[in-house]
């Protein structure tokens, strides 16, 4: 990655504050953790859902199940982008059927990916209700969906990315925008 | 937009081995697909697949059909007994025929080298070779180096002993192509008159025995010994093939190491292998029939970004 001038959005400790109040509401929301499953997309939503998930067994003392999507293979654009250099692993950790699922991604953006996910996720059940939680959203959606949970509201100027960068993968935990660089 | 394979897939020789390694890592994921209780993803949703089987063939056409549906697409069998017409001839008139029912990808399996070639040379649309002659039968090479791949961790400096009827296989020739290029050590071993006479040019040792085969190897990839090669005079009989070349329980016992046993199936129990090792616990046969759908479903989805059809078709639907 070339050193693009980059402005930080969220630093470590205000992504730390900012999962703790997303896993806070998300309590709230399902009143408790009752049949609740998170449910991270691939590949930084599952870090993500894991930090969520930690906080709660702080909070409330209990394990809530953590899945991972990869939805690669319902992309609406493999015949116009080509297929994706790597596939992801999806794993379920328990049967969605009658829960509470969680949806969990670093960026909501066009809503491509989470109508993609949605599509997955039937394909595995039914779940009673279906959520999205979300550590930024930073607009320009291209379909009619909408996050339950929110992060942060970033307005990013056309031609910027948001970079969202977690301990596990990247060395560090930040939420940054840079200039998008054509590739 | 191309694809990181190209337009076909035609065998393993001309594959690089990042290439080989991508459609690994890419079946490693699919695998999970088949265990859901929905086995299916809507990845090639609208793709219209012929296969086109000239030989018979119930493994590889069940495995390509699976692979297919798994992956949403709409498949149609042709089953095309060797006719009278010389083979040229019917595979451009098929061409033609398929060309014009606007399909996007064809499974060919054929009984002459070379013939997914030609009809790739001809045709627009996705070619997968899955069996021509003695030439390769990709698919086969790759689900092979996924199974040993997962059992080994990395095929760099593994050994693998390809054993049988070398000369007339098709799975040999991917296996030495795919194996060599991901760093493993390839033998091969059999009669002579079943190996053929440049062997060693290939990259490979050369075990006349089986006990050497089986004192050296990591893994032994036992070929199915086509029964017409013993009228043919190539074999003196089966009983003599298994005494001198089959994989028996006695002889594994006798390795200084756990050996890996595979086998592209169907099997002939009791003349290259013994039942009591193909259902032993070292076998990874049925391991390999799994690998077998996955490694195709990353082939459908790896070429499938290359289909002109379809990104046509696409860019006037968006």
């Amino acid at each position: 990655m070339a050193n693009a001038p980059h402005t930080i959005v969220l630093s470590a400790r205000a992504v730390e504050r900012t999962v703790t109040r997303m896993a806070d509401e998300i309590i709230e929301r399902n009143d408790g953790t009752e049949r609740l499953v998170l449910v991270g997309i691939q590949r930084r939503g599952v870090q993500i859902a894991g930090r969520i998930a930690a906080v709660i067994k702080a909070r409330e003392g209990t394990d809530v199940p953590i899945g991972a999507l990869d939805i690669t293979l319902y992309r609406d654009d493999l015949q116009t982008v080509g297929p994706r250099p790597v596939v992801g692993k999806t794993h379920l950790p328990v049967g969605i059927e009658g829960v509470h699922v969680v949806i969990v991604d670093d960026v909501l953006f066009t809503g491509r990916t989470i109508r993609a996910a949605l599509d997955e996720l039937a394909d595995f059940g039914r779940p009673a209700k279906v959520s999205l939680a979300v550590l930024v959203d930073r607009g320009g959606r291209e379909l009619p969906i909408q996050p339950d949970v929110v992060g942060k509201h970033v307005d990013v100027p056309a031609g910027e990315r948001v970079d969202v960068a977690v301990v596990e993968l990247d060395g560090k935990d930040e939420v940054s925008l840079s200039a998008m660089v054509a590739s | 937009m191309t694809s990181p394979l190209g337009k076909d897939l035609l065998g393993l020789e001309h594959l690089s081995a990042e290439q080989i390694s991508l459609v690994l890592d890419t079946a490693e994921p699919l695998k999970e697909i088949s265990e859901r209780t929905i086995k299916k993803v809507p990845t090639l949703r609208g793709a219209t697949i012929v296969n086109l089987f000239f030989e018979a063939s119930t493994r590889t056409r069940t495995s390509f059909e699976f692979a297919e549906k798994r992956m949403s697409a709409d498949t149609v069998n042709i089953a095309i007994a060797a006719s009278s017409v010389s083979k040229g001839e019917t595979l451009v008139d098929t061409a033609r025929n398929l060309e014009a029912m606007r399909i996007d990808m064809v499974v060919i399996r054929h009984q002459s080298s070379g013939a997914a070639r030609f009809l790739a040379e001809r045709i627009e649309s996705n070619v997968i070779n899955a069996g021509d002659g003695t030439h390769e039968h990709p698919t086969q090479g790759l689900l092979d180096l996924l199974t040993l791949r997962q059992r080994f961790g990395t095929l760099k400096g593994k050994r693998v002993c390809i054993c049988g009827d070398v000369l007339h296989s098709r799975v040999a020739r991917s296996n030495i192509w795919g194996l060599t290029k991901l760093g493993a050590e390839v033998a091969v071993c059999g009669p002579r008159s079943l190996l053929p006479s440049a062997i060693e040019q290939m990259g490979v040792h050369v075990f006349d025995r089986i006990e050497q085969a089986i004192e050296w190897a990591d893994a032994l990839n036992v070929l199915r010994l086509q029964l017409e090669r013993m009228q043919a005079g190539y074999i003196p009989s089966l009983r003599e093939y298994n005494r001198v070349f089959g994989v028996t329980r006695e002889r594994l016992d006798r390795a200084p190491r756990d050996i890996l046993i595979l086998h592209p199936g169907p099997m002939n129990r009791g003349v290259e292998i013994d039942s009591d090792v193909a259902d032993g616990p070292h076998s990874v046969i049925l391991e390999q029939v799994t690998n077998g759908v996955a490694v195709r479903m990353a082939v459908l989805y790896l070429l499938a970004g290359n289909s002109p059809r379809l990104a046509e078709a696409a860019k006037g639907g968006a």
